[in-house]
């Protein structure tokens, strides 16, 4: 009779473990979804921004025009990059192209100064550490989740629960501190 | 992290009971003073005195924020008018995975910010014109970072509920110590020639003394929940943003300011980044120290820088 009792508290344990174990990797993966969308809202807002951005530069450096149109292909292809390898991928390219966007303005004093153009920089930096910052709590959710998935004896779970561990998303850190620019 | 959240429940709850006996306490012994002594006066004073303490204590859990935002003077910005802090402050709620937080500015010049909310999904984070106009964005990102961690550590609520009920007590116990001095002395004289005086007198010693104490009661419970929580936060905040040499330098900022401010008052004190001082220059007036909740910024500094 005591065995009985022993078997059934044991499989009551494991069963109310799986429940726990199953709702903790159900709330982890929400939050990676929602930490991912909240990364895309702000690449979309980045990409509203640049063609304002260009125009307000070609209004005071018209003769860049290659950059320009490097700067309008690498958006072109953020947005069409699908998985998030690719998509790190071409957020790195744009943000590359971007500073040297940014850095032309250093030759010229007129767009340094003007209002518009001083606005989209904060508009443009605000929103660059904000991928940064919505990438970091990306990669955070992520990591714990994959941890998750892989160790025991949540790994059983995972696998009955068909858990995918996630792929982090890796790109290049926006400077800190007082950025200089060599030429 | 979470223990600090449970923490910060437990001690709220204690801190509302600990009102309620405190309020009740005093209530009773005013009472018994007016009433000369009747059971019966003393019991309705108790009451009213918990029924206000209730009323308040509701009072500040659900508009606690909006009472220190007034008496800070702080004013709602718009991103328009502020889009750097906006952006910040978007980012950092972004970092810590929380609602954004309604973003005001107080109008003084010295250095300082605060948050103050019930929970993360009612917050509000306010920093000094001085702030804005002294830091750039990488320390205006740690101390932002900074308040965002007690926003996600529920500190927020703890030291609302603080400033407002232990500016309440402060309240009380200064017009009991008022009462005592003008109408409680003649009434004393006036009971004094029916010949019942000695007892009063004896209690209204009491009274003072408590009157006296309250203050030094409500400092005990400030200082009870400062000091930690601010190197905490200093950490978590870092953490937030990554870097601590932006909170580092913020406070270095900080410290080596010594413009007064003049919304400051001992009631919130503890909620702002730094002590505000409403004498300038002199940092360690005995004065102020009474009053001291947080730690020394040096070392708070030096731990960032060790980071």
């Amino acid at each position: 009779m005591i065995a009985v009792w022993i078997v059934v508290g044991i499989v009551a344990f494991v069963l109310l473990y799986g429940v726990y174990a199953y709702n903790r990797l159900v709330r982890l993966r929400v939050r990676a979804e929602n930490a991912w969308s909240q990364i895309d809202v702000q690449l979309r807002r980045r990409y509203d921004l640049i063609p304002n951005l260009v125009e307000t530069v070609k209004g005071y450096a018209a003769h860049e025009r290659e950059l320009f149109e490097d700067v309008t292909r690498a958006r072109a292809q953020a947005q069409s990059a699908s998985g998030v390898q690719d998509q790190a991928q071409a957020e790195n390219q744009l943000t590359r192209t971007l500073s040297r966007l940014l850095a032309v303005a250093e030759d010229y004093p007129d767009l340094k100064a003007s209002q518009n153009f001083l606005a989209l920089q904060e508009e443009l930096t605000g929103t660059e550490s904000k991928i940064a910052y919505a990438r970091q709590f990306y990669n955070d959710t992520v990591q714990s989740l994959n941890t998750r998935i892989q160790s025991f004896p949540s790994n059983i779970v995972a696998q009955l629960g068909r858990f995918e561990p996630r792929e982090f998303f890796e790109i290049e850190e926006p400077a800190r501190g007082p950025v200089t620019v060599q030429f | 992290m979470y223990e600090q959240i449970a923490q910060n429940k437990r001690k709220t709850v204690a801190l509302i009971v600990g009102a309620l006996i405190f309020a009740g306490g005093m209530g009773y012994l005013f009472g018994f003073l007016i009433g000369g002594g009747s059971f019966s006066t003393s019991l309705a004073a108790l009451v009213i005195a918990l029924l206000i303490a209730a009323g308040l204590s509701f009072y500040s859990y659900r508009y606690g924020d909006q009472l220190v935002l007034r008496a800070s003077r702080a004013r709602v910005v718009t991103p328009e008018e502020e889009p750097r802090l906006h952006n910040v402050v978007e980012g950092l709620a972004i970092a810590a995975g929380l609602p954004k937080p309604a973003v005001y500015v107080v109008p003084e010049q010295a250095p300082n910010a605060f948050a103050t909310g019930r929970d993360p999904e009612h917050s509000s984070i306010a920093v000094t014109q001085g702030l804005l106009g002294m830091m750039d964005r990488v320390e205006l990102e740690g101390v932002i970072g900074h308040e965002m961690s007690h926003v996600r550590d529920r500190d927020i609520l703890l030291g609302t509920i603080v400033a407002t009920l232990v500016g309440s007590v402060v309240l009380i116990a200064e017009f009991m110590l008022r009462w005592f001095w003008w109408g409680g002395g003649m009434m004393g004289r006036g009971r004094d020639r029916e010949g019942g005086g000695e007892g009063f007198a004896i209690l209204a010693v009491v009274g003072i003394v408590l009157a006296i104490l309250a203050p030094i009661i409500a400092q005990i419970i400030r200082l009870a929940m400062s000091r930690r929580r601010e190197y905490l936060a200093d950490a978590e905040g870092a953490m937030l943003t990554r870097y601590p040499p932006g909170l580092a330098g913020a406070l270095k900022k900080i410290a080596a300011d010594t413009t007064p401010m003049r919304v400051a008052n001992n009631a919130t004190g503890h909620l702002w980044i730094n002590q505000p001082s409403r004498i300038p220059g002199e940092d360690n007036h005995w004065f102020e120290n009474l009053f001291n909740t947080h730690p020394p910024i040096q070392d708070r500094i030096r731990i960032l820088e060790e980071m």
